[in-house]
């Protein structure tokens, strides 16, 4: 049997501490190799791309990015490790987890709980509808990767998002972003926030300011959108133009 | 003094108390009260809606003479009123208020020549009629925070403590226990003396150095977690060595500060913990980093625990404000001066 492949992920060393000595406890049932160490979501993203854990130990409440967001990247990796929530006390997740099926260790973590859910998640993953019901609204930052180095934006700060031959880019007022996920995926997750403009178009509800007649690449005469913090015009199809218009008269 | 602080009172005792008359909510108690009194007479002796506000008017210049002469006379009696059984006190306090307005009433009449609408019996009747009001007020306040109810809120406000930081200290201590036995050791005791403070039934003022120590404590087992991010900045002025606080109100303060301002930031943070005094009273801040979006920067839970607790320890004289300016977050707490040699 390969050994299991395990990244903890944890702000706090005492807690990466404690994992690290029950998993060593464990290693004669449960052949292990700790791939590495993450103080939080983010670190925790650059390390699966690195080694491909097959699961993933992670403490909730971190700082630049949470568990429950980091659970929801991994759930849209090609490749996606098993996860296992670790939590002081949380009420309202650990009701949450139950309902979703999602397993959870409480801590103090025991020896034998731990060995159970790593055998449970063993092959299994986490898949993104388990994530629905703990946050209903999607990821609240996407993620860019920049030489090996994770980035992090805002769902907020993106005016728009426009499909380029294979990649997808991020438009936010100060630059763009490459993004490593398809605009259809998107804007299943994100439909609250953004609107289609085009086939290859999702404009930021917020962001539209208005529209103007004009000329573009993709459909030639026809509407341009004006958006807020942008001097980008995004052309409309003709499909889309109803939709949109009656937004911006709301 | 005594009178402010929560005692215990064997079950049935009469509850009729003398109100603290140096207490600033008392004095507004009382002035509130004789003034509604006031309307609600002129209410039922105005022959027509429109004369109403002329006539309170009059009342007014009728009522407030005494009170302003009345209040600060029981300020300055209040230690030997003190002194007697509450009913002989409220004798007392009723006496002084029908002699204050029985001067008001010759002073008018024989030196000024103003005559009066109002015969002095009249006026008399009418005083002694507010000074049992505000007796019967006083009483209804009192059985409504009784000693005994108002200890068994404040035990249960003072009695909770985050489970999120008990299970998070005691998987810490798991943590650091084989290879750093030492550590582990001296963060259990921590843990059990904090613990120990916590289940105490904290109905007394203690002393500010105690409650600087219970936060110290806390704060050492908050560092065994959070290491090098966690930084305190202390600021503690010069007070006076026997200086009196609430129990237990700056440890949930400072559990506050790390929950919201230490553990969601990317890097070190800072806690200030300034303790001064101004004057006769004592002010405490407590600041942490904000960090957008992470939602609201207090826990209005313990915010409001906190403030019902100052109002049973000092009525209306304590107060709680929260500021969020340039980043940070800031807890004010100011108290009045309260020390053990004369409490």
């Amino acid at each position: 049997m390969t050994p299991l492949k395990i990244l903890i992920v944890d702000d706090e060393a005492p807690a990466r501490a404690r994992l690290r000595d029950l998993l060593s406890d464990l290693s004669a049932t449960l052949p292990h190799v700790i791939v590495a160490e993450a103080i939080d979501g983010l670190a925790a993203l650059d390390a699966c791309t690195e080694h491909a854990p097959n699961v993933v130990l992670t403490d909730i409440r971190m700082p630049r990015m949470d568990g429950l967001e980091l659970a929801q990247h991994l759930a849209r990796m090609p490749q996606p490790p098993g996860v296992i929530f670790v939590t002081a006390f949380d009420q309202y997740a650990v009701a949450a987890f139950d309902l979703a099926a999602i397993d959870y260790l409480l801590k103090p973590i025991r020896a034998t709980r731990l060995a159970a859910a790593l055998e449970k998640v063993r092959g299994s993953t986490l898949r993104a509808e388990q994530l629905q019901a703990l946050a209903p609204n999607g990821r609240t930052q996407l993620r860019s990767t920049e030489r090996g180095r994770s980035l992090l934006i805002p769902v907020t700060d993106i005016l728009f998002l426009r499909a380029e031959q294979k990649y997808v880019t991020a438009h936010t007022r100060d630059r763009d972003y490459l993004l490593e996920e398809s605009l259809s995926q998107l804007e299943q997750e994100f439909g609250e926030v953004f609107v289609r403009a085009h086939r290859n178009c999702l404009v930021a509800r917020k962001a539209l300011a208005g529209y103007v007649r004009g000329q573009s690449d993709e459909e030639g005469e026809g509407w341009l959108l004006l958006l807020h913090d942008s001097a980008e015009r995004v052309p409309v199809s003709r499909r889309q133009w109803a939709q949109i218009k009656i937004l911006l008269k709301a | 003094m005594k009178r402010t602080s929560i005692r215990h009172k064997p079950p049935g005792a009469p509850l009729t108390v003398l109100p603290d008359f140096c207490n600033l909510g008392v004095w507004l108690r009382i002035l509130v009260g004789v003034n509604l009194l006031g309307l609600l007479w002129t209410l039922a002796h105005a022959p027509q809606w429109s004369y109403l506000p002329r006539d309170f008017a009059a009342t007014a210049l009728w009522l407030e003479p005494p009170l302003i002469v009345l209040l600060p006379l029981l300020h300055l009696l209040n230690a030997h009123l003190g002194r007697l059984s509450p009913q002989l006190g409220w004798g007392v306090v009723t006496c002084l208020a029908l002699s204050v307005v029985g001067m008001q009433h010759l002073l008018l009449t024989s030196y000024l020549a103003i005559s009066l609408a109002n015969d002095l019996l009249h006026a008399l009747f009418w005083t002694g009629a507010a000074c049992f009001a505000m007796r019967a007020y006083f009483d209804w306040r009192n059985t409504l925070y009784s000693p005994a109810l108002a200890e068994a809120r404040l035990l249960a406000l003072t009695a909770r403590i985050r489970p999120h930081f008990l299970y998070n200290s005691l998987n810490a201590v798991l943590g650091v226990i084989r290879h750093d036995p030492r550590r582990a050791e001296a963060a259990l005791e921590a843990l059990s003396d904090l613990f120990r403070v916590l289940m105490k039934e904290n109905r007394q003022l203690v002393l500010l150095s105690d409650e600087i120590s219970v936060a110290r404590q806390y704060l050492e087992l908050e560092r065994l977690r959070l290491g090098e991010r966690l930084r305190i900045d202390w600021q503690i002025d010069e007070c006076p060595p026997d200086t009196l606080m609430p129990p237990l109100m700056l440890q949930p303060l400072l559990e506050n500060a790390v929950y919201h301002g230490i553990e969601p930031s990317p890097t070190p943070a800072a806690i200030t913990i300034q303790i001064g005094m101004h004057g006769k009273r004592i002010r405490i801040n407590i600041a942490n980093p904000v960090n957008p979006g992470f939602g609201n920067p207090g826990n209005q839970m313990a915010l409001a625990n906190i403030r019902e607790r100052l109002m049973l320890f000092y009525d209306l004289e304590a107060e709680l404000a929260v500021q969020e300016q340039s980043g940070r977050y800031t807890v004010v707490v100011d108290l009045p001066l309260r020390q053990k040699s004369n409490s």
